[in-house]
């Protein structure tokens, strides 16, 4: 049970992102997708929940062929898919408590969960998330603030909180580090890392970071003028000697081995 | 051709920055990494003259400023060419035949004149980019600050990028400064690397001085530490 695409084209206009793709993701990796600006990655991921449809090809989840399902069928199969996007995304004008319960009081997770959840329920599983996100130190004030009086690092981690909370099988993530410093992008790493080992759910990460890559990732997927140029476990990719792996490579190489 | 002395900026009652003290000469790169939140884009628009210090001044050897923003702040309705060609009427008085000469020049050496015609959101990512730092070029500005150039893109289409700005500062003389967090465009791009943390500025040195420095607080920021100087309390030093 996992996610596999078969045969997936898609075009925008005359522009061919998606040629004739297909890779299956293992249950509990992490697998990264790396290629340059504009090479579909993205466009794979939004695949994934539906939000685009292939012309030709199918995406199943769980043996589910999302490009067949009804949107009432589609919202099943998002509940089964956190998505993490690359800005934190969350609602200005609610609190931190109120953004993590958003989620948790839509109908289609009252019916997967079989009632509403008590206010009481619904505070233990905030709390618990916020912790998970490692902002245990900051409860309970970190509750009632609301995203702009908290730091750009702070937000990415209760962006996160919030799309665990209805408990996804699956963690899809649009280039969680871009445009961060290097503290804050190791600190999101480490819990990408921690997080998909401990709530033992499958991640798929869009980056352009191969540093990042070679370090969490268990396989990692490169995508190059709409096909699959290599899809190998980390420790292989950095012996590649395809031109283009290896310019993303050479940034690791420039940064005098740092870490991600 | 730039002078900051003891510059100082607070919202509300937090300080953002504090006694900020640095010269830079005709045609030096300087880059400013730091962490999130520091205030490096602050000092950017301190130094283009958007924003007012609190306290200190900044003196400036020219008053021709070309600034790229972070989210490139393009005109949407208007087409790449058109983009240009509305700083060099409005801030320098040149329009029609020689206006659109000097704009296909730029395009041509940004490789973007075969999409002149087309509009912003018909262009990549890498290609906004590119048409945001021509439309700082535009006016031949003596000062140019580039805030995060490259956020957002590839790599190799980073590393292109920081080509350009090199390329153009070669051959217009320009002084620049850029804000980044990718360390590796700070390394192609800096004569001089300053941290700004903790409200203020640690001058970090040539990147070669910043590659081989022990100086602890560079080392967290740079090698992404959880634990160092950056997370205590009080000023660095």
């Amino acid at each position: 049970m996992s996610i596999r695409f078969q045969n997936v084209t898609k075009s925008f206009g005359l522009n061919r992102v998606l040629n004739n793709v297909s890779f299956e993701v293992k249950t509990g990796e992490i697998l990264f997708i790396i290629g340059k600006s504009g090479v579909g990655k993205s466009v794979t991921l939004k695949h994934i929940v539906g939000l685009l449809k292939p012309d030709s090809g199918s995406v199943s989840i769980d043996g589910t062929d999302v490009t067949k399902q009804s949107a009432e069928q589609l919202s099943e199969i998002r509940l089964k898919c956190g998505m993490v996007f690359q800005r934190p995304a969350l609602l200005d004008s609610l609190t931190v408590f109120e953004n993590i319960a958003f989620g948790l009081k839509t109908v289609q997770y009252a019916v997967k969960a079989g009632k509403e959840l008590e206010p009481k329920e619904l505070e233990r599983i905030v709390t618990e998330k916020i912790r998970l996100v490692n902002l245990g130190h900051e409860l309970p004030a970190i509750l009632d603030k609301k995203p702009p009086e908290l730091s750009f690092g702070m937000q990415k981690r209760v962006s996160l909180a919030r799309t665990l909370a209805p408990h996804p099988s699956y963690l899809l993530f649009d280039e969680p580090t871009t445009g961060l410093d290097p503290i804050t992008t190791n600190a999101i790493n480490d819990l990408i890392l921690d997080l998909s080992r401990k709530l033992k759910v499958t991640s798929i990460v869009v980056s352009h970071d191969m540093s990042c890559a070679l370090k969490i990732a268990d396989r990692i997927l490169v995508l190059d003028k709409g096909a699959i140029l290599a899809l190998e476990p980390a420790s292989e990719i950095r012996h590649s000697r395809q031109p283009l792996i290896m310019e993303f490579l050479k940034e690791e190489f420039l940064k005098g081995g740092a870490p991600c | 051709m730039i002078e900051v002395k003891e510059a100082g900026k607070h919202f509300e009652d937090k300080w953002i920055l504090r006694r900020i003290t640095f010269d830079m000469s005709r045609g030096e790169s300087m880059v400013l990494i730091g962490p999130s939140g520091s205030g490096k884009s602050v000092l950017l628009k301190i130094i283009a003259g958007l924003i007012t210090p609190d306290e200190g001044y900044v003196k400036l050897g020219s008053s021709n400023i070309g600034m790229l923003f972070q989210q490139n702040a393009l005109f949407n309705s208007l087409s790449v060419i058109e983009n240009l060609l509305f700083p060099l009427g409005e801030r320098l008085g040149l329009y029609g035949t020689e206006a659109r000469h000097q704009c296909a020049a730029l395009l041509e050496a940004v490789g973007l004149l075969e999409s002149a015609d087309l509009y912003p959101d018909e262009i990549s990512g890498g290609m906004q980019k590119r048409l945001g730092i021509a439309r700082a070029l535009i006016v031949k500005p003596e000062i140019i600050l580039y805030d995060e150039p490259t956020a957002g893109l590839d790599p190799i289409t980073s590393r292109l990028i920081a080509d350009l700005i090199l390329g153009l500062r070669k051959k217009e003389g320009s002084t620049i400064i850029t804000v980044t967090n990718d360390i590796n465009r700070a390394y192609q791009l800096a004569d001089r690397i300053a941290l700004i943390a903790r409200n203020t500025m640690y001058i970090g040195g040539t990147p070669d001085d910043v590659r081989q420095s022990r100086d602890p607080a560079l080392k967290q920021f740079i090698y992404g530490l959880k634990d160092g100087p950056l997370n205590q309390p009080g000023h660095l030093t």
